[in-house]
Parts: C-alpha cells; structure tokens; sequence
C-alpha cells in the first residue's frame, strides 16, 4: 500500500485547514521560484520523465501535451492555460475533493503549468453543480493573490492571472473544444480537429486544456523528482492516483493509491470489500460510465492501470471505479447509462444525436425483454456506427458500455428475451424502436 | 438531447439589482476586450437567481442586451444548458442524480419519495415548497445516492433520510449538508483507510 508520505493529496478528506496557510504547512508554495528559474525545458522534460499520463481519462502524457506550446508567441497572440474541472463523467469525484479540500495545489499548479506553456492566464472551468466549490477555489485564489503568489511582480517570478469560470450542466463541456466553446459564451458542441487547441483554442489562441488532477500534481512531482512518481505503478502507467470506488462496496470512497494496484486490494484494503464478499461480485465498470464493463473474474486480480484495462478491452478513463454485485441488473444498470448520453449528447453529429436515444430505447426494451434476439446483433452493429463516427468522443463512450453489456453479457440478454417470450404478453415484439 | 421551452407564462421585464449589476461587471472583466461573450453563463446564473430559481424569457433579453450579444445567441445558451430552469421551481428545488452510480445504491427510491411527496418532476407542491427533476451526474458518486437541494449536496441519503430532510426544510428547520450519516466527506465510513496521522 503507498505510505502515506507518499501520498500528494494529503488533505483528500477535508480533515485540515484548506487555506493557504494549511497548504503550505503541508508543502504547497514552498519556494516555487526555484522551480519556475530552472526553466521551461526543465519542467517540462521532468513532467515528460514522470510519465504522467493525463488524468481526464484519455491518458495522454502530460509533458508531451505541455511541449506543444508555442515557446515564444511570434504573432502577438498569448496562450492561454485552461483546466477541465467540469467532472462529470459518471462515478467520477476526484476533482472536487482537490478543489474543496486542497485548492492550493491546484492553485500552484496553474502557475506553474501557465509558465511552462508561456501563458500569463489560466481559466478554470468548473461544473456549474459544484457551488461551494467554486466558492472554496475563489476564495483560496484570493488568498493566493493576497499573499503575492499570483498576478503581475508576483513572488514567484512569473506574472500569472488566473480566473474561476463556471458551466451550468452540460456534461459535453468536459470535451476540451466544447468547453472552449462554453467559455467563449456559445453551446458546448466539440469542434473538429485539426486545428488542434495548441494551435487555435481559446480566443483563436494557443491553449492547452488540462484535468484538475495531471494539474495538482504537477508541483509535487518538480519538488520530489520525476523519478519519485515514476517510481509508482509499472513502465507507461506511472504514478499515483485518486480512484473513486463507488457501488456495491462496503465503504465506497475516494483514495489516492499507487497506479497498478491490483483491483481486489483496491477494494478490500479501502472500500471494505465486496458487498456480500468475493463471490457476489458480478463485474466492475473500472474507469467512469465510458468505458466497457469487466466480469467479476477478469478484473479481480488486474492491475487497476491504462495497459492492463486496455487489454481487458476496457480502459482506466478517470479511475472512477463502479462495481456491481450480483444482485445488480446489469442490462438496467448498462441501460442507464445509455440514457444519460442520449441526455447530454449535444446533438451536432446525426451518428450521436439519434443513435444515443436508439440504442438506449432498445436497451430498455431488452431489460424486460421485450425484444429478438437478432436485435443484439443489429444493436452492436449500431453501436458499431456510431463509434468513431462523431466529430467528439461522446459518440465512442456510448457505444463503448453497449458493446461491453453486449461481449459479456450476451446470455442475460437472451434469457431475459425467452423469459419474456415464455410467457404470453398482449403487445408485439416487432413494435418499432422509433 | 432533451427538449427544452421558454414557460407559456413570463414576468414582463426583468433587470439586474444594482448589487448583481456590479456583480456582473466584475465578471465581464475577467475576460480579454471584446470578449465579454464569456460572461453569459455566469450572468444568467446570476438572473436565475434572482428570478428565483428560474430563467424567465426577459433576463435571457436583458443579458444579451448587456454583454452585446443577439438575443437568439443567449436563448440558445438558456436553452441547451440544462442548470438553467425555463420554467418556474419550488422554493426547495431537489434534483435526484439518477445515473447509474446512483442507482446502484438506490437512487430510484429517492425518486419514489419525491413522487409520492410531490407529485411528477417539475411540478410545483400546492404550497410553493418544493419541485424535483431526475438529472444525471452530479459527481458525488462516492457518496451515492445524493440529491441536490438548491446550491447543497446532500449525501449517502436513504428515503427515511430524504423524508426527514424534506419535513425539516418544510418546517424552516436548520440541515445539515453534505453526508447524512457519520462520515468524513468522502473518506471511508468506517473511519480512515489512509492519512491516519495526526500532523498536517
């Protein structure tokens, strides 16, 4: 288990001071010129050498991210930080907890970042549900800004404006474009790449978007050394990091924890274990609503990390693990989660737009099932084009849990379907999916 | 997608108090020359709050005035953000997330306490007191099932747990946010797991 003076988000629980004096008792700020004089190329080859992989979910490393800037602005546009704190990814709460409980790091973090990427202002984009934390950021980055920490002639050696902005309940928002678009004051609907963000993002200018998480960490990664994170979880899939374990566990909880620890460690040194224990583990979903479900055997004494999920054909996203007991009904449950992408598809791509609220109204029908069987391969075929067929990701993350129910869980689906068509019923099984 | 219109009825006019109007000001100011067009989803927040909880068609007017926008502009910002209320709410607006980490610890009978104490979502209670809309991730998963009650989380609720909340907030009494049963925000309920020690 990783020590506890291991552990970069000491205050996770909220159980000390959030302010800045409490933050730099517990290490933040603590002489960050030094860190911004060893200069640009310095951190972001440590960033590079840490192997920190974004902590939004798509794993991207964040040096390599960093190292697209523009070193020097040749036609008079600035760059721009922007940090993605619109969580919402289903099963994920990990960034509220750094907001509420350990803004500073977040704070520092920003800085340092916008000086890597020669940005002079950082906007943070928070969830518009995430009230009082947006009160706690405000009020921490006051702080930062009382104690000289941020804005111009700051202590620490690089002038850096940095500004809470809030959205107001898209979950599309959390798509880097769209939330460029929301903070231009426009509906979140995900621009086409290229031009990527680096390029033309904020304003037409060079922006890089950036979790929460890959943010607060980054000060505690300069200080102790890349090797220090590297040196948790295996090659490629370095780090620690907060997982949300939520679910049919005893005591469901946020933790940070090394990167590859194995899944039923996971659950029973934090989360008490399995509710009914070992045997009534029916599958987890490991990484947040996107990415497909895993049957109890394969995840049990997988590595919880990007590779390992990967091969299981699932993936590490946020590390928001949602695990179901037996007593779970898993084509409701997979159903759910279809309704909430037909819910917050932004509707710009016909594959998404209509093929979200398709699959999710026969996914319904197949819980009870009121459907065919020839209907489950017609679904996956479905699923199959709306994947990859849509200007964002949203498209790839309803399709995903679709065809995880469907490579799992095919057998519940039909013997749902002879049990439904065992016993006599008034309405058709041909009524059309609209 | 969900469909989303303005309410058949509205108030006339509508313009900021002198307080929101400064408050607004300072919000613009956030944001490079020319692009106070960042400004809209804070500023209707802001209307909404002063409308009481929802968005009436002449706020979405008056921001767009203020900030130099087309009025079409804002109307489909109010209308494709779904924080933003288009019609009239109770004056406890209870939001049950109801997305699958949710409903795996029993989402669906925070629900049925909400249907059987107020009537179907988006209906306003006879006295005024509450309405409730199913909405999707609120990010509170650890500490599932969860409702939101105006700007408060309340968490790790049960339906006897969600009734008392409600009977107290009926009768103006003093809740407590956040989990509703022993717990330190999202950390283990059976005590810590980890940062034990006493220090920072």
């Amino acid at each position: 288990m990783l020590a506890d003076k291991d552990r970069i988000f000491k205050n996770l629980y909220g159980v000390h001071d959030w302010g800045l004096k409490g933050a730099m008792d517990r290490g933040a700020w603590d002489d960050t010129k030094a860190l911004i004089t060893k200069g640009r190329d310095w951190i972001v080859n440590e960033m590079k050498a840490s192997g920190l992989r974004g902590r939004g979910g798509a794993g991207f490393p964040t040096g390599l991210k960093w190292s697209f800037m523009p070193k020097e602005s040749t036609d008079g546009r600035p760059s721009y930080l922007v940090v993605n704190a619109d969580e919402s990814e289903p099963g994920t709460c990990k960034d509220r907890e750094i907001m509420r409980h350990d803004p500073h790091l977040l704070i520092e973090g920003c800085l340092i970042a916008g000086f890597a990427m020669n940005a002079h202002a950082g906007y943070i984009y928070i969830r518009g549900e995430y009230i009082h934390e947006r009160d706690r950021l405000e009020a921490a980055i006051e702080q930062a800004y009382e104690a000289g920490l941020l804005g111009k002639n700051n202590k620490c050696g690089w002038d850096f404006e940095l500004y809470v902005h809030h959205g107001a309940g898209a979950y599309i928002c959390g798509e880097e474009t769209a939330l460029l678009e929301s903070l231009e004051g426009k509906k979140g609907m995900p621009r086409l790449k290229p031009p990527f963000p680096a390029n033309v993002g904020l304003y037409g200018c060079p922006t890089t978007v950036n979790n929460v998480e890959s943010i607060a960490v980054a000060p505690d990664i300069l200080r102790r050394g890349a090797g220090w994170f590297a040196s948790f979880g295996r090659p490629n899939n370095a780090g620690t990091k907060l997982f949300c374990v939520s679910g049919h566990v005893n005591q469901p909880c946020n933790v940070e924890e090394a990167m590859s620890i194995p899944f039923r460690e996971l659950i029973d040194k934090h989360c008490g274990g399995v509710r009914g224990g070992w045997d009534n583990l029916l599958a987890c979903i490991p990484g947040g609503s996107s990415v497909p479900i895993v049957p109890a055997a394969q995840i049990i004494d997988c590595p919880m990390d990007f590779d390992a999920l990967k091969e299981l054909k699932s993936g590490l996203g946020t590390a928001a693990v949602i695990v179901m007991d037996k007593s779970t009904d898993v084509v409701r449950a997979i159903a759910r989660i279809s309704y909430f992408y037909k819910h917050e598809s932004c509707g710009q791509c016909t594959p998404c737009r209509e093929g979200t609220g398709w699959m999710w109204r026969v996914l319904t029908r197949m819980a009870e099932g009121r459907a065919q069987k020839k209907e489950i391969d017609l679904l996956l075929d479905v699923a199959g084009q709306v994947e990859g067929h849509t200007i964002c990701a949203l498209g790839d993350a309803a399709a995903w849990p679709v065809q995880g129910l469907i490579r799992h869980f095919r057998s519940e689906i039909e013997k749902r379907i002879d049990d439904y068509a065992a016993n006599p019923h008034g309405d058709s099984v041909l009524q059309a999916a609209e | 997608m969900a469909v989303r219109r303005l309410a058949a009825e509205q108030p006339k006019s509508f313009s900021f108090s002198k307080k929101n109007e400064e408050w607004a000001m300072k919000q613009i100011a956030k944001y490079p020359e020319g692009r106070q067009a960042s400004a809209v989803i804070p500023l209707l927040w802001q209307a909404q709050k002063q409308a009481g909880g929802w968005l009436p068609e002449a706020a979405i007017r008056h921001v767009a005035d203020m900030l130099g926008m087309a009025h079409i502009r804002v109307l489909e910002v109010a209308t494709f953000y779904t924080m933003f209320n288009l019609e009239p709410v109770g004056e406890h607006f209870i939001q049950v997330c109801g997305t699958t980490p949710c409903a795996l610890r029993g989402a669906e009978d925070l629900i049925k306490v909400c249907k059987k104490r107020i009537g179907e979502q988006r209906e306003v209670s006879k006295d005024g007191k509450f309405s409730w809309l199913e909405v999707e991730c609120l990010g509170a998963c650890v500490n599932a099932p969860m409702v939101q009650i105006n700007d408060d989380y309340y968490e790790d609720l049960t339906p006897e747990l969600l009734e008392k909340l409600m009977n107290d907030l009926a009768a103006g009494r003093k809740v407590k946010v956040g989990p509703q049963i022993d717990r330190q925000y999202s950390a283990p309920s059976g005590g810590l797991t980890t940062l034990k020690g006493e220090g920072k």
